[in-house]
């Protein structure tokens, strides 16, 4: 009786998955990897110039070759006739993947309290299915920075791609303590705080961050020296900014501010990146002397004072470009990410220039981070961070046509898309109640 | 008496005119690709206007003595843009004391020195709809602005011929600040319908009282008593009568259909929606029944009922037949609404036409001035704006912006501090850090309300 009873559960088991087919309708697609040629394009490299009629050969994640007339051989054909090849945009400062809904704090993991956390770290908070990720890659943003905020040093951030199913598949080799350096200005319009109170404010941080900087120095000295030192991660972390193990991320705004910051690191014998930058055109030649390589963004953004020209915001890019300073650009953002190839043309516009503003997306937040041997341009032996276009990728009436990260094909879908698929004739329509 | 009487009116006459007599130029601008929106585009064109008005649309015009001639080759000329959704050149935003507070008027509180204003016309934009905040469910009544930058009385940007408009709020705003903050209703969007349907009966039967009123104070020896005037059940009353044009801020698609369905119940037919993110889902009856949608191009998931947006909100809308433009809601945003608007190219693939009407024709149409601005035709004011590149492109610059044929933005003559008035008191300039905070004002003034809530309610809760 129990061996019938066991055959008669062994075939029930056995038809299970039909039974589960038959209640599913349509197929889910899925990011899949392969060997894929992407045929006769024009390929914007960054790097090499642009290349007319040119094949890109994807395989093992990587870029394995860049030719006129490569062989398909076993891969995957993708005609890119009258299409370009580009590689995917970075941004160089986002919250992607920390949050879902930014109104609702039970979903909101990019701030945590306490003024020096710098183990907290964002890689950790990354939602692999956030929906903004999903939305954001078919933008042809392949890569971005996801930054902490909250303290003074508020934790560490992460490079992550924007294809995986688990934090670490989508690190993207680079990490950052984040500073935010004390701050001279007001905070925004609910900021009601007097000039005297701000200064103040701005003092006291300004000691403090000198305090937790020994503190991290002593630590250091002390770890190194062979002490028995108690449990101190927050040390723990900093100290790696100063054995430069981890750069620091100063995320500094105001022209004085920018100017204090300078002065801060000087003497200091650690890798810096400045983020934010909002008036970086007002001391550009300091920064470009300092040699100090920047984040800025967002350009679509208003000046910061009422007195400046109303296209400060987008110009500051230019500005500081010009006058010699190695310059990346961030959203800022959060759900719209996707927006990135929109700043950067209008930082284009307003002074940066088309090339240059395709370097601040690619190579140039490439070299910053030290990644530029994987990222940040079309050239055999990178990463196969790629999207394929029908036009220029910064204006809107540019269809993205492909998406590879990591050298898996992206599937040019999210909800967004699948709403207008549902949703633009609707059935039933008016009547028909 | 009587003489002084007469005096005392003409005066008064005199008086309104004055106050009617905003200034108007002309101008004749030559060989520019003109995008007329309604009427196709027309390369190497000339526009002339004269006295603030498009007189002549056509090739090798001349200029009339003394109209000065712009040369916009290889240049672009469209319409002044209008934004159906804007706070700026507001000092406040919501009156946030009852869940209906149709007695307000946003042209109490306009402020014509407010930077804002240029940074409009330095993108482009002529017209904006200065709408009162999110927090009631029946707000103030609007203004709409022309952007006469340099003006110093508020009248003098006050678009006089605009017909009236009022702002109304579905959804989490008005739930939380008064179901929430306050204790009373609505704090659901069950809530929000009756407050809504007890409004409208109750100023049917205001309306009733005085009608009642006024034909017995037409019987001979009677002294009843007039009914106490009420600003607040007058105003919902003219909206019964069609004299307001309800602007109402809206997000989920069971509450738009809620309000499709109060509308159709009181035989309200001057209905637009605002933001509107889940418009896509209610396209066709949107369409139906009321003046269209007002629409952001891509902004979601900033708070839980836009969760469930798509960019292609416009595209389809639109392609369903509802009347869609896109809006700022933003200081910031009100600035690249071209831009804005030319997303609809790349989430619905629109055409120049259809994306350049969503901040032209369509807002014009759904503030009910389309008849005098959103196109470029001859008779129509001549807000216009120059543009290097084509609007649509993403590295367009905005040249010049007219608004009845007066220049007020000139990106050669821009200079660094536009500012019309500082502050004596003003030491040190501050500095906004995050000037977004700034450029979402929906809910700008209701803080009082959430003494007891977390401080950092109005930072968190946008739009």
């Amino acid at each position: 009786m129990k061996n019938i009873l066991k055959t008669v559960y062994t075939l029930l088991l056995g038809f299970l998955p039909l039974a589960v087919l038959a209640q599913i309708d349509g197929e889910f697609v899925k990011p899949r990897s392969g060997k894929f040629l992407l045929q006769n394009a024009t390929v914007v490299t960054i790097t090499k110039g642009t290349l007319t009629n040119t094949s890109v050969l994807v395989e093992n994640g990587k870029i394995a070759q860049i030719g006129a007339n490569l062989s398909a051989g076993d891969a995957e054909v993708i005609d890119c006739t009258g299409m370009f090849v580009y590689p995917g945009m970075i941004d160089s400062g986002t919250r992607l993947g920390m949050v879902e809904v930014s109104s609702v704090p039970e979903t909101v993991d990019y701030a945590e309290i306490g003024n020096v956390t710098p183990n907290m770290q964002a890689l950790t908070t990354i939602n692999p299915n956030a929906e903004a990720i999903g939305v954001t890659r078919v933008s042809g943003v392949t890569t971005v920075l996801a930054v902490p905020t909250g303290g003074l040093f508020p934790g560490t951030a992460a490079l992550i791609n924007l294809n995986g199913y688990t934090p670490d598949q989508m690190f993207g080799g680079f990490k950052a303590v984040v500073m935010n350096f004390p701050s001279s200005g007001r905070r925004g319009r609910f900021d009601r705080r007097s000039d005297d109170d701000i200064k103040k404010d701005a003092e006291k941080a300004m000691k403090e961050a000198d305090e937790i900087w020994n503190n991290a120095k002593n630590y250091l000295e002390l770890k190194n020296a062979g002490a028995s030192l108690q449990y101190y991660p927050e040390m723990e972390h900093l100290s790696k900014v100063l054995t430069k193990e981890l750069p620091l991320l100063i995320q500094v705004n105001a022209a004085s501010d920018i100017q204090n910051a300078i002065k801060w690191i000087e003497g200091k014998d650690i890798q810096v990146i400045f983020s934010g930058v909002a008036e970086g055109w007002r001391v550009a030649e300091e920064i470009a002397k300092a040699g100090i390589p920047v984040i800025t963004g967002p350009v679509q953004d208003l000046p910061t004072r009422q007195s400046d020209r109303y296209d400060a915001a987008y110009a500051n890019a230019g500005k500081m470009a010009k006058a010699g300073v190695k310059v990346a650009l961030r959203t800022d953002e959060e759900e719209n990410v996707r927006n990135l190839p929109f700043h950067a043309a209008f930082a284009a516009a307003y002074g940066l220039g088309k090339d240059e503003a395709w370097k601040a997306v690619t190579i140039n937040p490439a070299e910053i981070m030290g990644i530029a041997d994987q990222y940040g341009s079309v050239e055999v032996g990178k990463r196969a961070n790629l999207i394929v276009s029908t036009g220029d990728p910064f204006e809107t009436r540019t269809q993205i046509m492909h998406v590879f990260i990591d050298g898996y094909r992206i599937p040019l879908s999210n909800r967004h898309i699948r709403l207008y698929q549902e949703f633009l004739e609707r059935s039933p329509g008016l009547k028909a109640n | 008496m009587k003489k002084l009487t007469y005096i005392l009116a003409a005066f008064l006459g005199l008086g309104l005119n004055l106050h009617a007599q905003t200034p108007k130029g002309s101008i004749l601008i030559k060989n520019a690709t003109v995008l007329t929106v309604t009427q196709g585009n027309q390369e190497n064109t000339d526009v002339l206007v004269q006295d603030g008005v498009i007189k002549q649309i056509g090739k090798n015009l001349s200029a009339p003595s003394g109209v000065t001639t712009v040369d916009a080759t290889g240049k672009y000329l469209m319409p002044g843009i209008i934004d159906a959704h804007s706070h700026v050149a507001l000092d406040v935003v919501n009156e946030a004391s009852s869940p209906i507070t149709s007695e307000v008027r946003m042209k109490d509180v306009v402020n014509p020195f407010e930077i804002g204003i240029y940074r409009a016309l330095a993108g482009g934009v002529t017209v904006s709809h200065a709408m009162h905040g999110s927090a009631n469910v029946v707000g103030g009544q609007n203004a709409t602005l022309k952007h006469r930058w340099g003006a110093k009385d508020p009248a003098e940007i006050i678009m006089q011929d605009a017909p009236r408009t009022i702002k109304f709020a579905l959804g989490e705003n008005p739930t939380r600040v008064h179901g929430r903050g306050n204790g009373i209703q609505p704090r659901t969007r069950m809530g929000v319908e009756a407050v809504l349907r007890n409004g409208f009966n109750e100023a049917i039967q205001y309306k009733k009282a005085w009608e009642t009123y006024n034909s017995a104070k037409a019987q001979k020896g009677n002294n009843t008593p007039p009914p106490a005037y009420s600003e607040r059940l007058q105003t919902l009353a003219d909206i019964l009568d069609g004299k307001i044009i309800i602007h109402c801020h809206s997000y989920r698609a069971d509450e738009i259909y809620m309000l499709i369905n109060v509308a159709r119940d009181f035989g309200i037919k001057k209905l637009v929606f605002q933001h509107t993110n889940e418009g896509f889902k209610v396209a066709p009856e949107i369409a139906e029944y009321t003046m269209g949608a007002s629409v952001f191009a891509d902004w979601w998931a900033y708070k839980f009922e836009v969760y469930y947006s798509t960019a292609f909100n416009a595209a389809i809308l639109h392609r369903n037949g509802a009347i869609t433009s896109i809006n700022s809601d933003s200081a910031e945003l009100i600035r690249h609404l071209y831009h804005e608007a030319a997303k609809t190219q790349r989430y619905g693939g629109l055409t120049d036409d259809e994306a350049l009407a969503m901040i032209t024709i369509n807002p014009a149409r759904q503030l009910g001035i389309d008849d005098k601005v959103g196109s470029i035709e001859v008779g129509k004011q001549a807000d216009l704006v120059i543009f290097e590149g084509h609007p649509l492109s993403s590295y367009a610059v905005p040249q010049m912006t007219f608004v009845d044929g007066i220049k007020y933005f000139d990106i050669k003559k821009d200079k660094d501090d536009q500012r019309q008035l500082v502050a004596a008191t003003e030491m040190v300039e501050p500095i906004f850090l995050r000037a977004d905070e700034e450029a979402h004002r929906c809910m700008q003034d209701v803080d009082a309300y959430f003494e007891a809530f977390q401080g950092a309610f109005l930072e968190e809760h946008k739009h």
